[in-house]
């Protein structure tokens, strides 16, 4: 827009920033809004974590603490509980989970995308059918199971429900069909087993797949904690992200130690994205799926 | 050495039959082409031959053994495929390694560190590098052998796809399209390398393309297929000069063969207005094949002698438009007694050749066909051979 320029003809500060129409205008300003949708849950947690608690109910809201309670909060968080341990157990069950489900997935993703077999086509629509089925559905008799052999409150009983993805054997298959065949033809020719294509042949293939899905299951059951608050029952099988109940009761909650563990928890995932964001967002782009 | 035999392979993909009983010799050390239009089985046929398939009923023996229950790489054969089906992320010489890696260690010393750390490994290690030097010199590759396949052009990609074939010392050779990935001058040279290759190696080679060309100047023998059924085997010039159907002589020769309408009465055949003494054992309607360049055109000069003959019996011809192909030109138009039907006479240039005033006389031509080069076939489509002893003396009478 015109008005928007100004005629000045040594280049200020405004010139590099100012918009050059109205409709690059209209795109920033939503864009801006969009992030400050997404950002400000994790101002409001990182501020809130500073106060203590009847702060953080104040009315007058402000995002700077009066009180800074800061150095005690952080410091109950990591130095009173087994924050380490927490964080060692939630690598133990994410990793857990994400190898078994790779070791699952990538044999029946190939057999689904590439060998020719009676009924594949209906195992596969079972595939497609048991991604619609949520976890809440079959949480109860899991549990029961989990308890009649008396493996509650186990790293097994965390990863148990998640070892076999269906989302993983879909992703993979939809990814290996495109693989050439006659490469695998070739490979069968030279003498290749079924197991060496996958492994000298398919895998090396399906590197950013592979890559983008482990971000996708890491984060998930990094954040997961309906799971963990059922089978888990002792401190030193926690998660690091159940850990941050502990400081809710039914009597009393202090906000300003929740928040606080909630910085810390969700820390080193964010972390993590900063440093593999491109093969996030490579995933998210090739897969089409909503991270 | 390696004897191929087919024996009534069948093989249909769901309703779909693709493969209605196909039986076929090839002998040792033969270059044998299967040649058919895409979508005629043809390179169904040579992965059940390679054991990627199975078929439906029949068999295939190889040196008089039934390999059905054998492993593609139990059967002593190497294939080249169409795309080269190169592994993409290992270098040219790891691609080539790979046959001999699979075949000369067990399972357990495959494995990527356990090569360069087992005895079993280590030990294998120099007859493998040796075996992947001597045929990557033997291609003219051995100064490619770092790179990764996405570094080649296509005809880099092609001898490594030869290479790795070549490498595991195979008995028999089998090939898919291996030349219809490459531009037009290099298809000529590689055409040229591989019939070489065929000739020092002495393997049995089978060669599957849809181009006839390819399948003529390569083999010692052709098998035509056509949906799903064996038309001819023969060497190139039987399915070219004597072809047992319509459908052979249609598709081998290029331009294709000419076919006119005709009739058989009386140990005659008519075409038009001109009675051929050709005693046929049929009578009515028949379908005459006339190789392009068997046609004479006797009073055009500019072309050689061979296509100016006076003998032969004369018909007359609408020219519609000429083609100049460098040596040869390319006349398309009918026969006055079939307007419709599109004729192409092909024809070679003497030194008299003057382009377009050659044909300065008008657009009809007297052309004279010479009977021995004539094919006759019935309304089915199947050869007529006509007893030329009878037909000589008549005329000479």
């Amino acid at each position: 827009m015109a008005d928007i320029s100004s005629p000045s003809s040594v280049p200020t500060w405004f010139d590099r920033i100012k918009p050059k129409s109205f409709g690059r205008f209209v795109t920033t300003v939503l864009l801006f809004i969009g992030a400050w949708i997404m950002v400000f849950p994790f101002i409001w947690m990182i501020s809130s974590s500073l106060k203590p608690t009847d702060e953080v109910y104040d009315a007058d809201f402000s995002l700077i603490p009066r009180t800074f309670k800061g150095f005690e909060n952080y410091y109950a968080v990591i130095f009173d509980q087994p924050y380490l341990i927490f964080l060692m157990n939630s690598m133990i069950v994410c990793t857990g989970i994400l190898v078994i489900q790779l070791l699952t997935a990538i044999p029946a993703a190939y057999a689904l995308a590439k060998l020719k077999f009676r009924g594949s086509t209906i195992l596969f629509g079972t595939v497609i059918a048991a991604i619609t089925i949520p976890i809440n559905v079959t949480s109860i008799p899991l549990y029961i199971g989990l308890v009649r052999v008396g493996l509650l409150d186990t790293y097994f009983a965390m990863m148990f429900p998640f070892i076999v993805s269906v989302f993983a054997i879909f992703l993979f298959r939809q990814f290996f069909r495109s693989f050439p065949d006659s490469i695998i033809q070739a490979a069968r020719v030279d003498g290749f087993s079924e197991i060496e294509i996958i492994l000298r042949l398919i895998l090396p293939a399906a590197v950013p797949a592979i890559a983008a899905f482990s971000v996708f299951s890491f984060v998930a059951h990094w954040n997961d904690l309906y799971w963990p608050l059922i089978v888990v029952q002792s401190q030193d099988k926690m998660t690091a992200t159940l850990s941050m109940m502990q400081y809710q009761s039914m009597f009393d909650t202090d906000y300003g130690l929740t928040y606080a563990s909630a910085t810390v928890v969700t820390a080193p995932m964010v972390i993590a994205f900063l440093f593999a964001r491109r093969l996030f967002i490579r995933g998210i782009t090739m897969t089409g799926v909503k991270g | 050495m390696a004897q191929l035999t087919l024996k009534n392979i069948k093989k249909s993909f769901g309703d779909t039959s693709v493969l209605h009983g196909i039986s076929l010799d090839v002998m040792d050390g033969e270059f044998i082409s299967l040649v058919g239009q895409s979508g005629c089985g043809k390179s169904t046929l040579l992965r059940i031959i390679a054991g990627l398939e199975q078929p439906d009923s029949g068999d295939v023996l190889i040196d008089g053994k039934s390999m059905l229950d054998a492993a593609p790489k139990d059967r002593n054969i190497a294939m080249v495929f169409q795309d080269y089906a190169l592994y993409p992320h290992m270098s040219v010489g790891e691609n080539m390694a790979m046959p001999l890696v699979m075949a000369k260690l067990p399972l357990y010393a495959r494995l990527p560190v356990m090569r360069r750390i087992t005895p079993a490994g280590r030990n294998a290690q120099p007859e493998i590098r040796a075996g992947v030097e001597k045929v990557a010199k033997q291609l003219r590759i051995d100064h490619l052998l770092d790179r990764k396949p996405a570094q080649l052009s296509g005809g880099q990609r092609q001898r490594v796809a030869l290479g790795r074939a070549l490498v595991r010392d195979p008995q028999t050779f089998l090939m898919d399209e291996p030349l219809s990935n490459l531009d037009a001058k290099l298809r000529v040279q590689v055409r040229t390398e591989i019939t070489e290759l065929h000739a020092s190696s002495g393997l049995t080679f089978v060669y599957v393309t849809h181009d006839q060309v390819e399948a003529m100047t390569m083999s010692s023998r052709v098998a035509l297929l056509q949906t799903g059924r064996l038309l001819q085997v023969g060497t190139p010039n039987d399915l070219f000069a004597d072809p047992d159907t319509l459908d052979v002589a249609q598709f081998i020769g290029s331009p294709e063969i000419n076919i006119t309408v005709g009739e058989s009465q009386n140990g005659q055949v008519i075409i038009g207005e001109t009675a051929l003494p050709i005693a046929l054992n049929t009578t009515g309607p028949i379908q005459i094949g006339i190789r392009p360049e068997t046609i004479c055109i006797p009073n055009v000069s500019g072309l050689v002698a061979a296509h100016r003959a006076a003998h032969g019996h004369t018909l007359k011809f609408e020219k519609r438009l000429v083609e100049d192909l460098g040596p040869e030109i390319l006349i398309h138009g009918a026969f006055a007694h079939a307007p419709e039907n599109i004729v192409r006479i092909r024809a070679q240039k003497s030194d008299t050749y003057s382009g377009v005033d050659t044909f300065a006389q008008g657009n009809t031509l007297d052309v004279k066909l010479n009977l021995n080069q004539l094919l006759f076939f019935g309304a089915d489509g199947q050869r007529l051979r006509p007893d030329f002893s009878t037909a000589k003396r008549a005329e000479t009478v």
